[in-house]
């Protein structure tokens, strides 16, 4: 390369790393907007209350105990499903499939999954576990329905984590006599297993998030109780929000964004768990 | 003469490449036999023949016969048998990312023993056997990848061992050390070959020279002369061997 050249690629590489730091700043700062506003309308409103109290017509005396309990029974039951299912695929697909053809038909299948918007997968629930399996519009319904969704995060993720292990530790194994599903089990799953759980613990923040697929399969905007079983009607916490937000009166916007904060604070402690477990774990299979 | 290890016109391809040419050699029981030769002569590929390694390889092929105490090692014995009876370390100590105890008692382990007392003695043996005992004799519980480069091999030397296989294959065992481990590893070969056959890998001659009984110098795929170390040093019958060991290329 010439010396102008290089002056030039040297001018480009700077101008580029200013745009790209402007851009940043500047989603930085919308970020800061948004979640002043929403702690400037909301904190006021978060007491012990609001956390005990069932909803109500009344804004100032609604509260989300109904929406949690709903939300972790939701979770509960989707983790449930997912986890053993994502787990095992992935394990399948990356240490068992790598050369037949069903499996790369299913790896691409589900990279495109991972893609698809979370109201097809509403969809997708109503039509077979509301009503094909005829599970109503229950919590276990809606677990299926975000065990769906994020089963192809599980999938990828443990596929990915398992990849990362050392070839060598694998030589090892074998070069000891033990059997591919010894070296699985006994090496290669638990290698593996901080970057597997990372991947959990973000496709359990990803169905907290969910409102649109659980709206579909029906879950009630409105729930006085707290669910008992796994065939009872249930809300979750971002359909309260949405509940509330769509109401015309000022106190339930409050409402509104006190629900916002405890859901960010919740999905904020999930990846921080996340980002904890990765960076302990990683460095102890460095090499 | 009851060899323990032999290789009979065998052939190897990657693919459509030959990385081991028509080689013939037998190995004694309770030696120490060194492969020297430059960078992708073979040597590892030949090594990883004893112990079926080259299986996991895709596109790789063999020709010929392997022996281990005169049974085919590719017919006559179980793959998983056979890894057990010829254990094999590493260029790059590769300990799993488990207790030291665990890594040791893997072999033990996955051949269903579990029984903690028995478990103990085999770690304790083994361990003493790759002169680690003493280092590591209170940290049992440690995880294996807080100790030192040069302990981690000697580690997984110790991991080979509890299987009690009779022959171990070592690929460059000590090229990722500093001298003070090289040196460790050096008379741990030494002591070893009273209870096994040991066949190391080694791109450094002095070592070769150190520790081996025999040594066989490869080029290109081929085996081009295999003799008692003193001599094959001293006094080479081909001329390649004597380029070679006296620096004229590799
Ligand atoms: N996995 C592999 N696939 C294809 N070719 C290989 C593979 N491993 C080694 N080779 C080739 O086989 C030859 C011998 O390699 P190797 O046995 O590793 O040599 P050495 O250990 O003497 O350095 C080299 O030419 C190398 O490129
Ligand atoms: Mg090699």
């Amino acid at each position: 390369m010439s010396k102008s050249n290089q002056r030039k690629s040297r001018i480009v590489d700077k101008t580029f790393k200013y745009i790209g730091l402007a851009f940043t700043v500047f989603a930085l700062l919308v970020l800061a907007v948004l979640i002043t506003d929403i702690l400037i309308k909301g904190l006021t409103r978060i007491n012990w209350s609001f956390f005990t109290n069932l909803p109500s017509r009344h804004a100032a005396n609604s509260g989300i105990l109904t929406a949690l309990a709903g939300m972790l029974s939701l979770l509960f039951f989707t983790i449930l499903i997912a986890i053993p299912i994502g787990i095992l695929a992935g394990v399948y697909l990356q240490e068992y499939g790598t050369n037949n053809k069903f499996a790369k038909f299913i790896e691409i299948n589900i990279a495109n999954l991972a893609g698809v918007p979370s109201v097809i997968y509403g969809i997708l629930g109503l039509t077979i576990f509301v009503r094909l399996f005829g599970l109503g519009n229950s919590l276990l319904a809606g677990a299926f329905t975000l065990a769906l969704l994020i089963l192809p995060i599980i999938i990828v993720a443990t596929r990915e984590a398992i990849r990362a292990v050392p070839g060598t530790l694998r030589e090892a194994s074998y070069g000891m006599g033990a059997t591919k599903w010894q070296t699985t089990r006994r090496v290669v799953i638990p290698s593996a297993l901080g970057g597997i759980l990372t991947g959990i613990i973000l496709s359990i923040s990803r169905a907290v998030g969910e409102t649109a697929p659980l709206l579909v399969i029906g879950a009630l905007v409105y729930v006085p109780f707290i669910p008992e079983g796994p065939n009872d009607q249930f809300t979750t916490l971002p359909i309260q929000i949405f509940n509330w937000v769509s109401r015309p009166q000022a106190a339930f916007i409050t409402n509104a964004a006190a629900g916002i904060i405890i859901l960010l604070l919740i999905t904020f402690i999930l990846n921080g768990i996340a980002i904890y477990i990765r960076s302990k774990w990683y460095k102890n299979i460095k090499y | 003469m009851d060899y323990k290890l032999e290789a009979k016109n065998a052939n190897l391809w990657y693919g459509n490449k030959q990385a081991l040419k028509d080689i013939t050699l037998s190995i004694e029981p309770n030696s120490v036999t060194a492969f020297i030769g430059p960078s992708g002569c073979g040597k590892s590929t030949l090594l990883r023949c004893f112990n079926r390694m080259n299986d996991l390889i895709e596109g790789s092929r063999i020709k010929g016969e392997f022996l281990l105490d005169k049974a085919n090692i590719y017919k006559d014995i179980e793959v998983y048998d056979l890894r057990k009876r010829v254990g094999m370390v590493f260029q790059k100590p590769n300990p799993f990312p488990k207790t030291i105890f665990e890594n040791v008692a893997y072999g033990l382990r996955i051949n269903g023993i579990n029984d903690k007392k028995l478990l103990a003695e085999k770690v304790e043996w083994s361990l003493k056997n790759a002169a680690l005992w003493d280092e590591v004799k209170d940290n049992l519980n440690n995880s294996a990848l807080s100790l030192s480069g040069g302990q981690q091999q000697r580690l997984c030397i110790a991991r080979t061992l509890a299987v009690e296989p009779t022959v171990v294959l070592m690929d460059e065992p000590a090229s990722a050390l500093d001298p003070i481990s090289t040196a460790k590893i050096e008379d741990l070969i030494y002591e070893l070959k009273n209870k096994f056959t040991i066949v190391i890998v080694t791109h450094n001659m002095q070592q070769a020279a150190r520790v081996s009984t025999k040594t066989a110098f490869f080029y290109l795929g081929e085996l081009i002369e295999f003799d008692e170390t003193k001599k094959l040093f001293t006094n080479p019958e081909e001329e390649k061997t004597q380029n070679y060991i006296t620096g004229r290329f590799g």
